[in-house]
C-alpha cells in the first residue's frame, strides 16, 4: 500500500497543470544553470532526490494521524459518544471526563504510528545523507555531495560497488566497450549482473573529449532510450570502475521507489469474526439501553406527583416521561459504552506486534546460510497461520533446492549417464542430512509410478547398492561435516562435474579428427547458448572473503576425506567401488530411482573422489585439472541456476567460456584453442516460448549458426527432422529431472539478413513491440537440428517429506502446483511423500471432453471407498492433473464436480500450470470450499498465487525476491513452514482467540454491573462507581494482563505441538473462537456480573451505605474476578520474573494503591462523584473483605469447576475422537495398550488414544521419542 | 569457487524490506539472540486441573467458609435491632407537628444504641439528584458560595441570591424530628438523651465539609448574601443554633443526608443513645417507650415509608443474616461438590492411574 498524503496529491495536481503528463520526459542539464536561483532552474518541476517515506511531518502529525484514525468505525463511535455526552439532556458523566478514554486510545495509537513513522524517517535520513559525486561546473570536477542534493539534470558519477543514488542515464563508463554492470539485488533480489550500455553515440565521444566539455552542453534529450542505458536507484555498480550519467528520475519518481510497496494489510479471519461479534455487542447494548429507556419512562409514570428527588430542569419543569425515556436511551449508551470493546482494536494491534516480535526472534526459523530470519511482512494476520486448511506449494525452489545439478546428457541419441558424477553426488550426499532422512531412504520402497515402467530386474540390487553407498557416505560425511561446518556449501555440488569417460573419449576423438561434429556443437551450445556473464576479479571484491573460506573449506574436506579413505580402504572404498560398478549397469537401464531422493549435500573435491575410487582415467584427469585451473580464473554470474549447471558441465568437458561482451563470446576449447564467436543476436528466454537462442558467426567457417536451448517440449515441437524415436523416449524417461534440449540451426546469409531487417523493425516498433518481437523469434526458431539433451536434477530441500507429513497430520491438504511436466512433478511428489506408494492415483491429462466422464467415474469408486474404509481411515487418493485439463476442469460445468473430487483427494498435483492458473486454483478452492488457504512459493511465477491466498508465504530462494515482496511472511526453507504453522500459528491463534474472547467477557462483565444497578436507581443511568475509577479500571488495571496473555501465553509447548501436529486441527476448525465460545463467554460475564452485583447488594441492602461506598466493593470484586478469571485461563504460569506473571498480580496492588490515593486526595475534585475517604472507610471494615472473598469465589466457582470438568471431559470424550497416528513398531503399541491408552487399533497403525490422566502428553511423547532415537 | 554467486549474495549485506536502504559494510549477523525470553523458553509452571489439585480446593473452600458463615450468622443474630414501621404515619398522614407515639418493646443491651431513620422508595441515587450538589461550596469555598455550580440547577438561586447549600440533595433534607421517651412504670415519661454528634464520618465533618469564613463565628453574616433552600424552613446557619460546631455546613444531620444512599430503601444514622457509664444498667432498660415524631417530611408523593430503627452494632455493622447464610451455603455446596467429585474420581479415575510407563 503506497500511502500518499493529501498534500502531495495537491502538489501533484498543481504540477500537472504546469507539466502535462506527457509520456516524454525532457531533461535539461543543470550545468549551465548552476548559478541561477532555484526557481529559475529548468528542471525545477521534477522531484528532488531526497526521499520521504514517513507519512507525517512534525507539524502535521496530529491532524493527519487523527484524520487517519477516524477512518476506523470504532473510533468514530467513541467520538460520537463523547460528543453525545456534551448534550446536556442526555449526558451521563462530566462531558470533559468522557473524552478521556477516546483520547487515550487515540494517543496510544498515535504514539505507535509516530514511532513507526520515526523509524522510517531515520532510514530516510540515513539514505538521504549517503555521499555521492555530483559534477560541479565551478570546480570543474566531481564533488562530494549527499544523495538528497542530487537533482534531475545533474551529472553523477558512481564508482564500483557503490549504490546508485537515482535513476541515471548512462553516458560514460570506464569500460572500453561502453558497458556497465549493475547488481539489482536490492531491487528484486536477483544477484546476477545486469548489463547496461552507454547511450549510443556517447561511448565514442567520451573517450575523445574531456569529460567536462561534453557534459556542459545543454543536453535536451528524451529518455526514450529504454531500460538498456538506465542505471536504477538502489542497485550496485559492479565490475565497472566508474560510470557517469545524467539523472533523469530522482527521489520518489525512481523505479525502486515506485516499486516499493509497504507492508500488506489484510484482515484476518478472527478479526472478521470479531467484527460480527462486535455487532452482537451492539445489539446487546441496544437492548440494554432500550430496557433502560422503557424502564425509566415506566418508572416515571408511577408517580402521581413529582417527589423531591426528581430534579426538574432549570426552569422548574419536569420532562414528560416518554421524552425522558427517549433521552435516557442515549444516556444509557454513554453509560454502557464500554460494552463495545474499543480498546480491543488497539490491544489486538499491540498483541500482534508482540507476536511478530516473537516469531521473528525464533532462532529455529533463522537461516545461518543466508543470515536471514523469518520476515513478517503482513502485520496483522499472524493468527491466520494457525487456521490453514489448504496449502498450495510451488515445486521448484520451494520443495526443491532449485540448485541444479547436472546429471546426464544424451548426444546424438546416445545416453551418457555420468556414473562417476552420480557417484560423487552419492558420496557427498548425506553430509548435511539428518539421521532420519537417511533412515527413511533406506526403508524407502522403489517408486511405483503407474505411467512409467521403471521397475526392472535390477531394482533390488540397485537399492541394495545404494543403501550401502549412503551408509558409507554418511559415516564419512559425519567426520567431514565437522571440518566444514562453517563453509558455504553447495557450490562444488553445482559446479564440479565429473565427466563421463565415454563421452570424453568421444569428444576427444572428434576434437582430434575433424574439429567439428555434433559433440563439439553440443558442448559449444552448452557453453555459449546462455546469458551467463563472466565476471572479473574486481566484481568479486567483496566476495573474496567468502571465496577464500570456500576454497579452504573444500581443501580441508578433501584432506579429511583422503585420510579417511586411506584408513578405511577395505570397507569404504569397496562400497564406492561396488556402486560404480552398479552404475555402469544402471547406465544401460533407466534412471536409478534412488538418486532422485538425495537431499541437500555438501561439496567434496571431485578429483578426490575419483582418486579414491581408483577410477581415474588419464584423459579425464587432464580435463578435470584444466577445469579446475580454469575455475580459479573465471567466475560466472548466471541468471538461473540451470544455466550455471550447464555452463559448468561444459567447462568440465573443456569448453570454457572465457569472455562475453555484447558482441563477442570467447570459448576455450579442450585443446586450449580460443574460439571467438561474433554474436549477431540473442533471443532471450521467456516463459511463453520456453527457449532461448543465440545467433553467432563461427570464426572459422563464417557460418551463421543459431544455437537454441529450451525445455524438451519447446524444442521437440519445432524440430526440422526427427532423428530417432529413441532420443525422445530417452528424454521422456528422465522423469525426475529437468530436461534441457539443445539444437542447432545453420542460417544462410540472406535468410539472416532478411530476418534481421524484420527484427530491427520490430525492435524499434513502439506499438505491440512485444508481440512483434515474439513473432520474429518464433519465425527464426524453427526446423532445428537436435543436438542433444541434458538432464538436470533439482534436489529436494532438507526435511521436505517430514514437513509435508506433519502438515498432513495437522489436517492440512497439501497441493503442489508446478509448471513442470507431470513426470517430473510426480516423481518429486513421491519423493517428498506427497503421494504414497499405496495411494490410488488418478491422473488426468486429456485434451478431450471425456474429462467429464472421468470426473464422474472417479468420484464413484472413491465414494464407495470412503464408505468401505469408514471415517477412520482417510482415503488415500491422489490426483494428478495438468494445466490444459485443469482449465477444462475449472470450466463452469465441471467446476463443482472437480471441487467435490478434490475434497476427497489426499493430495493434488497440478502440472504444467501457468501463474494465472495457480492463482485461479487457489481462488477456486478458497471460494468454493470456504477454507483458509496458504500459498508458498519462491519465484515470480508464484506471485499471483501468493497474493490470491489468505496467507502468502515467500521462500527467499534462488529466483529473486518477487515472491518475498508479494508475500505476507518470508521464510528461507520449506521446512520452516512446519514450525511457523504448527507452533507459531497455533500459538498466535489460540493466544489471540483467547484474548479476544476475554476482552468481550471483561467488558460485558464490568458493564453489566452498572446495568443491574439501573434497576435500583429508577433507570436513571447512575453509576455507583466513580467515573475516574471506571476509566482506570479499563485502562490500567485490566488492560495489560490480556495483552501480555495474548503475547506470551503458551497453551501447549512447542515440542508437543511439533510432535503432535493433530493439535493444529483446533485452529482449523476455529475451535478457539467460535460463536458458541463467544456466547458462553457472554453468559459467563452475565453470571459473574450478577454475582458481583447481588452479593454486595443483599449484604448492604437496607443499610446506611452510600452510593460510592456501595460501588467500591463491586469494583474491587469485579477486578478480582476478572483477573482471576484470566488466571484460570492462563495455562502456563511463566516464572515469577516475567511480565505475564506480574500483569496478573500487580493490577490488584496497583488498584488498591491508586484507589486509596485517589480517594484520599480527591475531596471535591471531581464534582458529581464523591470518592473522598470511601476506600479507606471500606478497607477498615471487615465486611468488605468478607464480601470480596465470597463474591469472588461464587463468581469464579462455575468457570473453575467447568474448566476442571472440561479438562476431564476433553480427554474422556473429545480426545477419543482425535486419533494419533503413531508410526511405530508393535512393541510400542502394546506398551501403550498395556497402559490403557489404546482402546482399539486398526491395521494402519492408527492408534486410538483414550486419556483420562492429564500427564498423558509427556508420557506418549516419551514413548514416541524412544522410537525416534535408535 | 565460481558458483559462489548463488550463496554469497547475502554476505554483502542484503537488506530485506526497505529497498535501497543502508549502505555497504553493514555486515552483522541477524541471528536472533538465543535467550530464554526471546525463544519463549522461560521456565513455566503449568497448573493442570486434575482431581488431585481440584478436590482439595473444594474441600478447603468448604472447610473455611462454613465456620465463617456460622460466625457471621451468630454475630448477626446477637445484634439487637428494633424497627418501628411508620405505616400509620404515612396512612394517617400526620399533619405538621403532629405527635405520633408508639409503644416500644423492651430492648436490653449494654452498648451504644444507634437510632436510625429509614426511608423506602426514596431514590437518593437518581442520577440528576446525585449530581445536584456543589462540593466546593460545601467545602467552604467563598466563590462557590456566591456562585454555585451549574449542577445545582434548578436549586441554584432563588430570589437572585445563591442558595446555600445549593442543589436538590440539600433541598430535600430530611427534617422530621424524632424523640424517644421511656415510659416509666409509674406513668411518667422520661426523655432519653439522644446524642446528635458523632453520627457523620470524621473526615466528612472535619475535611470535606467546612463552613465558609472559618474564623467568623457569626454564621449569619457569612451566609448573609445567600438564600435558604426552597424547601427549608430555616437557613443553614440555624440548623443547630445551640452548638456552633454542629451548625451550618458541618451540621451532622446535614452531612449524613448529603452522603447519598445507594439504594432506594435506606436508613440513615440519626442519633446515638450512649451506654450508661456504670456499665451495669442497660442502655435502654426494658420497658415501654414512646416515639414522638414531629412530622415534616412528605413521603406520599413517591409512596414512601418512614421507619425508625434502634440497633446495636457489632464489628460487622448492622444486623444482616445474608452474608452468614451465603457463606454457609457456598461452603456446603463446595464441600458437596468435592465429595461428589471424590466419588467419581475414586470410581472411574482410579483404573488409569495405577499403571506407570516402564522406562
Amino acid at each position: 500500500m503506497t500511502w500518499t498524503n493529501p498534500l502531495t496529491l495537491l502538489r501533484h495536481g498543481w504540477t500537472r497543470h504546469w507539466n502535462p503528463d506527457r509520456p516524454v520526459r525532457t531533461v535539461v542539464s543543470n550545468l549551465p544553470f548552476e548559478d541561477l536561483k532555484k526557481r529559475e532552474q529548468p528542471n525545477r518541476r521534477y522531484e528532488g532526490n531526497a526521499i520521504r517515506t514517513n507519512k507525517y511531518r512534525l507539524w502535521s502529525f496530529i491532524p493527519m494521524n487523527l484524520f487517519e484514525q477516524f477512518h476506523r468505525m470504532a473510533n468514530i463511535y467513541f467520538v460520537g459518544l463523547a460528543i453525545l455526552n456534551f448534550v446536556p439532556v442526555v449526558n451521563a458523566f462530566q462531558p470533559e471526563v468522557a473524552l478521556i478514554p477516546i483520547c487515550i486510545i487515540l494517543a496510544l495509537t498515535a504514539v505507535k504510528d509516530g514511532w513507526e513513522d520515526f523509524r522510517r524517517y531515520q532510514t530516510d535520513q540515513q539514505l538521504n545523507n549517503t555521499p555521492c559525486f555530483i559534477f560541479s561546473r565551478k570546480q570543474m570536477c566531481f564533488v562530494e555531495r549527499r544523495w538528497k542534493d542530487v537533482r534531475v539534470g545533474d551529472f553523477v558519477r558512481v564508482l564500483s560497488n557503490e549504490i546508485i543514488p537515482a535513476d541515471i542515464l548512462l553516458l560514460h563508463t570506464s569500460d572500453p566497450n561502453g558497458v556497465c554492470h549493475m547488481e539489482t539485488a536490492n531491487l528484486d533480489g536477483e544477484t546476477s549482473l545486469k548489463q547496461r550500455k552507454v547511450v549510443p553515440g556517447f561511448s565514442s565521444l567520451v573517450r575523445v573529449l574531456p569529460i567536462t566539455k561534453y557534459l556542459e552542453r545543454p543536453d535536451k534529450r528524451r529518455t526514450g532510450f529504454g531500460i538498456d542505458s538506465l542505471l536504477l536507484r538502489g542497485c550496485m555498480v559492479r565490475n565497472t570502475d566508474d560510470a557517469a550519467g545524467i539523472v533523469v528520475y530522482a527521489g520518489h519518481e525512481t523505479k525502486s521507489m515506485l516499486n516499493n510497496s509497504g507492508p500488506r494489510y489484510k484482515r484476518s479471519k478472527i478479526e472478521r469474526k470479531m467484527n460480527t461479534d462486535v455487532l452482537f455487542c451492539v445489539v446487546l447494548l441496544f437492548f440494554m439501553c432500550l430496557i433502560g429507556a422503557l424502564g425509566h419512562a415506566i418508572w416515571l409514570e408511577t408517580f402521581s406527583s413529582m417527589p423531591s428527588y426528581i430534579v426538574p430542569d432549570s426552569n422548574g419543569n419536569y420532562t414528560p416521561s416518554v421524552l425522558a425515556g427517549f433521552y435516557m436511551f442515549f444516556t444509557m449508551i454513554i453509560l454502557l459504552q464500554v460494552m463495545i470493546p474499543v480498546s480491543l482494536y488497539v490491544s489486538i494491534e499491540l498483541v500482534k506486534m508482540g507476536q511478530i516480535f516473537f516469531i521473528t526472534q525464533d532462532v529455529e526459523l533463522y537461516d545461518e546460510e543466508l543470515d536471514r530470519r523469518v520476515q513478517c511482512r503482513a502485520l496483522n494476520i499472524t493468527e491466520d497461520l494457525g487456521q490453514i486448511q489448504y496449502v498450495f506449494s510451488d515445486k521448484t525452489g520451494t520443495l526443491t533446492e532449485n540448485k541444479m545439478v547436472f546429471r546426464r546428457c544424451s548426444v546424438m541419441g546416445t545416453e551418457y549417464c555420468h556414473e562417476e558424477n552420480a557417484a560423487r553426488l552419492a558420496v557427498i550426499s548425506g553430509a548435511n542430512e539428518e539421521e532420519e532422512v537417511t533412515i527413511y531412504q533406506q526403508t524407502k520402497l522403489p517408486p511405483l509410478f503407474p505411467l512409467e515402467e521403471l521397475q526392472d530386474v535390477h531394482t533390488g540390487d540397485k537399492n541394495h547398492a545404494n543403501t550401502q553407498v549412503t551408509a558409507a557416505s554418511r559415516r564419512r560425511s559425519k567426520v567431514a561435516a565437522e571440518a566444514q561446518s562453517d563453509m558455504a556449501f553447495s557450490s562444488p555440488l553445482e559446479t564440479v562435474v565429473v565427466p563421463d569417460r565415454k563421452l570424453i573419449l568421444e569428444v576427444d576423438r572428434q576434437m582430434a579428427s575433424i574439429q567439428t561434429g555434433p559433440y563439439l556443437d553440443f558442448f559449444l551450445a552448452l557453453a555459449i547458448c546462455n546469458t551467463v556473464l563472466v565476471s572479473s576479479v574486481t566484481a568479486q571484491r567483496q566476495r573474496v572473503r567468502v571465496n577464500v573460506a570456500d576454497l579452504a573449506g573444500a581443501e580441508r574436506v578433501g584432506d579429511v576425506l583422503r585420510a579417511l579413505t586411506h584408513s578405511t580402504k577395505t570397507c569404504g572404498l569397496g562400497k564406492v567401488f561396488t556402486s560404480m560398478k552398479f552404475f555402469k549397469r544402471g547406465g544401460e537401464t533407466l534412471a536409478d530411482p534412488f538418486s532422485i531422493d538425495e537431499d541437500e549435500s555438501d561439496g567434496f573435491h571431485s578429483s578426490d573422489v575419483s582418486d579414491a575410487a581408483g577410477q581415474k582415467v588419464i584423459s579425464s584427469e587432464r580435463k578435470v585439472k584444466s577445469g579446475l585451473s580454469g575455475s580459479e580464473e573465471v567466475c560466472y554470474e548466471a541468471h538461473s541456476p540451470d544455466e550455471a549447471a550447464l555452463i559448468h558441465a561444459a567447462k568440465a568437458y573443456g569448453f570454457t567460456m572465457m569472455e562475453r561482451t555484447p558482441h563477442y563470446v570467447t570459448v576455450k576449447l579442450p585443446d586450449e584453442a580460443l574460439l571467438k564467436f561474433e554474436v549477431l543476436d540473442i533471443l532471450t528466454f521467456d516463459s511463453t516460448r520456453r527457449r532461448m537462442s543465440i545467433i553467432v558467426r563461427h570464426p572459422h567457417t563464417k557460418e551463421i549458426i543459431m544455437y537454441t536451448k529450451g525445455a524438451d517440449s519447446a524444442i521437440m515441437e519445432r524440430l526440422g527432422n526427427v532423428f530417432s524415436g529413441d532420443k525422445i523416449k530417452c528424454v521422456e524417461q528422465w522423469c525426475g529431472w529437468k530436461a534441457v534440449c539443445f539444437s542447432l540451426k545453420v542460417i544462410s546469409e540472406q535468410e539472416f539478413r532478411a530476418w534481421s531487417a524484420v527484427r530491427q523493425e520490430a525492435l524499434s516498433a513502439i506499438e505491440e513491440k512485444e508481440e512483434r518481437l515474439m513473432e520474429t523469434a518464433n519465425f527464426i526458431e524453427s526446423s532445428f537440428t537436435l543436438l542433444g539433451a541434458t538432464g538436470i536434477e533439482d534436489r529436494l530441500q532438507e526435511s521436505v517429506p517430514e514437513t509435508i507429513q506433519a502438515l498432513r497430520r495437522a489436517g492440512m491438504q497439501v497441493w503442489v502446483l508446478t509448471g513442470d511436466k507431470p513426470e517430473t512433478a510426480i516423481n518429486i511428489a513421491y519423493s517428498c511423500k506427497l503421494l504414497e506408494h499405496e495411494d490410488l492415483v488418478f491422473t488426468f491429462s486429456t485434451s478431450r471432453k471425456v474429462l467429464q466422464c472421468q470426473l464422474t467415474n472417479a468420484s464413484v469408486p472413491e465414494q464407495s471407498l470412503i464408505s468401505f474404509t469408514g471415517p477412520l481411515m482417510e482415503p488415500s487418493i491422489g490426483l494428478v492433473i495438468d494445466g490444459p485439463t485443469l482449465s477444462m476442469a475449472m470450466s463452469d460445468e465441471l467446476v463443482e464436480l472437480f471441487v467435490e473430487l478434490c475434497k476427497h483427494c489426499r493430495a493434488v498435483l497440478c502440472c504444467r500450470v501457468t501463474p494465472l492458473q495457480k492463482s485461479a486454483v487457489v481462488k477456486l478452492i478458497r471460494q468454493k470450499l470456504r477454507v483458509m488457504t496458504l500459498a508458498v512459493g519462491d519465484g515470480a511465477n508464484d506471485v499471483n498465487m501468493i497474493q490470491a491466498a489468505d496467507v502468502g508465504i515467500g521462500v527467499s530462494g534462488q529466483e529473486g525476491m518477487q515472491a518475498v515482496m508479494a508475500s505476507d511472511f518470508a521464510i528461507t526453507r520449506f521446512k520452516h513452514l512446519q514450525r511457523l504453522l504448527l507452533v507459531h500459528g497455533h500459538w498466535c491463534y489460540s493466544r489471540l482467540a483467547n484474548m479476544v474472547i476475554y476482552f468481550f467477557y471483561k467488558n460485558v462483565a464490568y458493564v453489566n454491573l452498572l446495568f443491574w444497578y439501573q434497576f435500583f436507581c429508577g433507570f436513571s443511568a447512575t453509576a455507583m462507581i466513580d467515573y475516574w475509577l471506571m476509566i482506570f479500571f479499563n485502562l490500567f488495571f485490566t488492560s495489560a494482563p490480556p495483552i501480555m496473555f495474548g503475547i506470551m501465553e503458551k497453551e501447549v509447548s512447542d515440542s508437543t505441538l511439533l510432535s503432535l501436529p493433530e493439535l493444529y486441527k483446533r485452529g482449523q476448525h476455529s475451535e478457539g473462537y467460535r460463536r458458541s465460545t463467544f456466547w458462553i463467554a457472554i453468559l459467563d460475564a452475565f453470571y459473574q456480573s450478577l454475582v458481583c452485583f447481588f452479593i454486595p447488594y443483599w449484604t448492604y441492602n437496607g443499610s446506611d451505605i452510600g452510593i460510592f461506598a456501595f460501588g467500591t466493593p463491586m469494583n474491587t470484586v469485579s477486578l478480582f474476578t476478572i483477573i482471576l478469571h484470566l488466571a484460570i485461563e492462563i495455562k502456563s504460569w511463566v516464572s515469577l520474573y516475567t511480565p505475564l506473571h506480574h500483569c496478573t498480580i500487580t493490577p490488584v496492588l496497583v488498584y488498591f494503591i491508586v484507589t486509596l490515593a485517589y480517594s484520599a486526595i480527591c475531596i471535591s475534585c471531581n464534582p458529581p462523584s464523591d470518592p473522598y475517604w470511601i476506600m479507606h472507610k471500606q478497607m477498615a471494615d471487615p465486611m468488605f473483605y468478607l464480601v470480596c472473598i465470597l463474591t469472588t469465589v461464587v463468581a469464579l466457582l462455575p468457570s473453575y469447576y467447568n474448566k476442571f470438568i472440561l479438562c476431564v471431559c476433553i480427554y474422556i470424550y473429545i480426545y477419543i475422537y482425535i486419533y494419533i497416528y503413531i508410526y511405530m513398531t508393535l512393541e510400542h503399541k502394546s506398551s501403550l495398550k498395556s497402559l490403557g491408552y489404546i482402546c482399539s487399533n486398526s491395521q494402519k497403525y492408527i492408534v486410538w488414544v483414550k486419556i483420562i490422566d492429564f500427564s498423558f502428553m509427556p508420557k506418549i511423547i516419551r514413548i514416541l521419542s524412544k522410537d525416534h532415537v535408535p | 569457487m565460481m558458483a559462489s554467486s548463488y550463496n554469497a549474495k547475502d554476505e554483502d549485506g542484503h537488506h530485506p524490506g526497505s529497498v535501497g536502504s543502508g549502505g555497504p559494510g553493514a555486515v552483522k549477523s541477524k541471528k536472533p539472540d538465543n535467550t530464554a525470553f526471546k525463544q519463549q523458553r522461560l521456565p513455566a509452571w503449568q497448573p493442570i486441573l486434575t482431581a488431585g489439585t481440584v478436590l482439595p480446593a473444594f474441600f478447603m473452600i468448604g472447610l473455611i467458609f462454613i465456620p465463617i458463615g456460622i460466625g457471621l450468622l451468630v454475630t448477626s443474630n446477637n445484634i439487637k435491632e428494633f424497627e418501628v414501621r411508620a405505616v400509620a404515619i404515612a396512612t394517617s398522614y400526620c399533619v405538621i407537628r403532629a405527635l405520633c407515639s408508639y409503644t416500644a418493646p423492651r430492648t436490653k443491651d449494654f452498648s451504644n444504641v444507634f437510632m436510625y431513620y429509614g426511608l423506602s422508595n426514596f431514590y437518593q441515587n437518581h442520577r440528576r439528584y446525585v449530581k445536584s450538589r456543589d462540593d466546593s461550596q460545601l467545602n467552604g469555598d467563598k466563590s462557590s458560595l456566591l456562585n454555585p455550580s451549574k449542577e445545582c440547577e434548578p436549586y441554584r438561586t432563588s430570589d437572585k441570591k445563591s442558595i446555600a447549600p445549593c442543589g436538590a440533595i440539600a433541598n430535600s433534607l430530611f427534617n422530621d424530628t424524632l424523640e424517644l421517651f421511656y415510659i416509666h412504670p409509674n406513668g411518667s415519661r422520661i426523655a432519653i438523651h439522644l446524642v446528635k454528634t458523632g453520627i457523620a464520618w470524621w473526615t466528612d465533618k472535619h475535611v470535606k465539609f467546612r463552613n465558609p469564613g472559618e474564623n467568623n463565628n457569626n454564621l449569619s453574616i457569612v451566609f448573609q448574601d445567600t438564600s435558604k433552600p426552597v424547601n427549608w424552613r430555616k437557613p443553614v446557619y440555624e440548623l443547630d443554633p445551640s452548638d456552633p460546631d454542629n451548625n451550618g455546613f458541618i451540621n451532622e444531620d446535614f452531612i449524613v443526608w448529603m452522603r447519598t444512599a445507594a439504594l432506594p430503601t435506606f436508613r440513615k444514622l440519626y442519633r446515638i443513645i450512649q451506654k450508661k457509664k456504670d456499665n451495669m444498667t442497660p442502655t435502654l432498660p426494658p420497658g415501654n417507650y414512646s416515639l414522638e415524631v414531629i412530622y415534616n417530611y412528605p413521603v406520599r408523593s413517591f409512596d414512601g415509608r418512614k421507619r425508625m430503627i434502634l440497633s446495636t452494632i457489632s464489628w460487622m455493622g448492622g444486623k444482616n443474616p445474608f452474608l452468614g447464610i451465603a457463606y454457609i451455603t457456598v461452603g456446603s455446596v463446595c464441600f458437596f461438590l468435592g465429595v461428589v467429585l471424590l466419588i467419581i474420581h475414586h470410581k472411574y479415575g482410579n483404573r488409569n492411574n495405577n499403571a506407570d510407563i516402564p522406562n
